[in-house]
């Protein structure tokens, strides 16, 4: 059985993830950084996010070696879960559009820093606006 | 066994062999049982954290109040000007370098190797340690100078400390729990508890960990970047 051997796998591929995991994260912190912002802040948020996990589960957690029924049991389930995430969305949209028609807020407001408020130079970094208020 | 001999009169077809089938003392996960049970649970914990970051989701949909802006209220000066979002950095670099040694211990334990699978543990719950310290660190800036609080803040929308709280005192809680859980496996492994058993338990609480870490790339990423 191959349970009884365990996952061995030789130490070179671990090394190689860890790099890997170490730059995608680097790559992700740059994002912010470099104050990439709009929809190519998320499409590479979200692409570091994916390959990030992805790794972790796939080599760190050994999930590309198990048999097809715990690979099933363990990445079957959670697929439902974008369901929710996807009806939320949509649910959601819908009651800040709603909001913003009838309570009469301004979907362009922007938050306060903390060096708005204690004071500090008013550095004008501060400035982008967020971009879920398109 | 023939279906027909099992199903008895008057009961609902296929019930039987559904019976038959769920009792039949089968093995369907080819891995040792504690494993089986670790991913069991880490994937009723997924649905947890799931559910946490979908309410998060929500409330920063629907929320007409502007969201905090993160990059800055993460930031921290190291005598200079702050630097955007450099701690949060830091602790995802402490998790990610705790997951390498993780999963180092998890290769070692499978090569019997009692010495470097104890000393690897140790290191991954000393990163795992710091990063909870760093937490700390971060929950009492946003609490005692920023007035960051669970039902409001001085920035913006007051969920973001209901969220802040939750997602990641529940994350912290983890890390905390996996600190104790490696530990424990490690002076365990040291005292040579495993000699006979098999390495196996190391895996699964390797298994644990990475999960962890997982979930911080999430947090991370929603959290924090977006």
């Amino acid at each position: 059985m191959s349970s009884e051997a365990g996952q061995q796998h030789p130490l070179g591929i671990y090394y190689k993830i860890w790099i890997l995991l170490f730059v995608l994260s680097s790559f992700s912190y740059a994002v912010d950084f470099f104050n990439v912002q709009g929809g190519m802040r998320w499409g590479l948020v979200l692409l570091f996010m994916v390959l990030k996990a992805g790794f972790i589960v796939a080599i760190f957690m050994h999930v590309v070696w198990e048999r097809m029924a715990l690979v099933l049991t363990i990445l079957g389930p959670p697929i439902v879960l974008l369901l929710l995430i996807g009806l939320m969305t949509i649910e959601g949209n819908y009651t800040s559009g709603t909001r913003y028609q009838y309570m009469g807020h301004d979907p362009n407001a922007v938050a306060l820093t903390p060096s708005d408020l204690h004071g500090g130079e008013h550095g004008e970094e501060g400035e982008h606006a967020e971009e879920e208020a398109h | 066994m023939s279906e027909a001999a099992i199903s008895g009169a008057g009961t609902m077809p296929g019930s039987s062999t559904l019976v038959d089938d769920w009792s039949a003392d089968k093995q369907a996960y080819h891995v040792p049982w504690g494993k089986a049970m670790m991913w069991i649970f880490l994937v009723s914990d997924t649905f947890i954290f799931t559910c946490f970051l979908t309410g998060y989701l929500h409330v920063r949909l629907t929320t007409t109040e502007p969201w905090p802006l993160q990059s800055e209220i993460f930031a921290l000066s190291f005598g200079g000007d702050p630097i955007p979002l450099i701690l949060i950095a830091i602790m995802t670099f402490i998790l990610i370098t705790s997951s390498g040694t993780m999963a180092l211990a998890v290769n070692f334990g499978y090569r019997r190797d009692k010495a470097k699978t104890f000393w690897f543990m140790v290191a991954t719950a000393a990163f795992g340690a710091s990063f909870v310290g760093m937490q700390a660190f971060e929950w009492s800036k946003l609490i005692l100078e920023e007035g960051v609080r669970p039902w409001g803040n001085p920035f913006g929308a007051a969920q973001f400390g209901s969220i802040f709280f939750m997602i990641t005192g529940f994350h912290g809680l983890h890390v905390t729990a996996g600190v104790i859980y490696l530990l424990t496996v490690a002076f365990k492994v040291k005292k040579g508890h495993y000699d006979k058993k098999g390495y196996e338990i190391v895996e699964i609480a390797g298994l644990y960990w990475h999960f962890v870490d997982l979930v911080w790339v999430f947090i991370f990423a929603f959290f924090y970047l977006l």
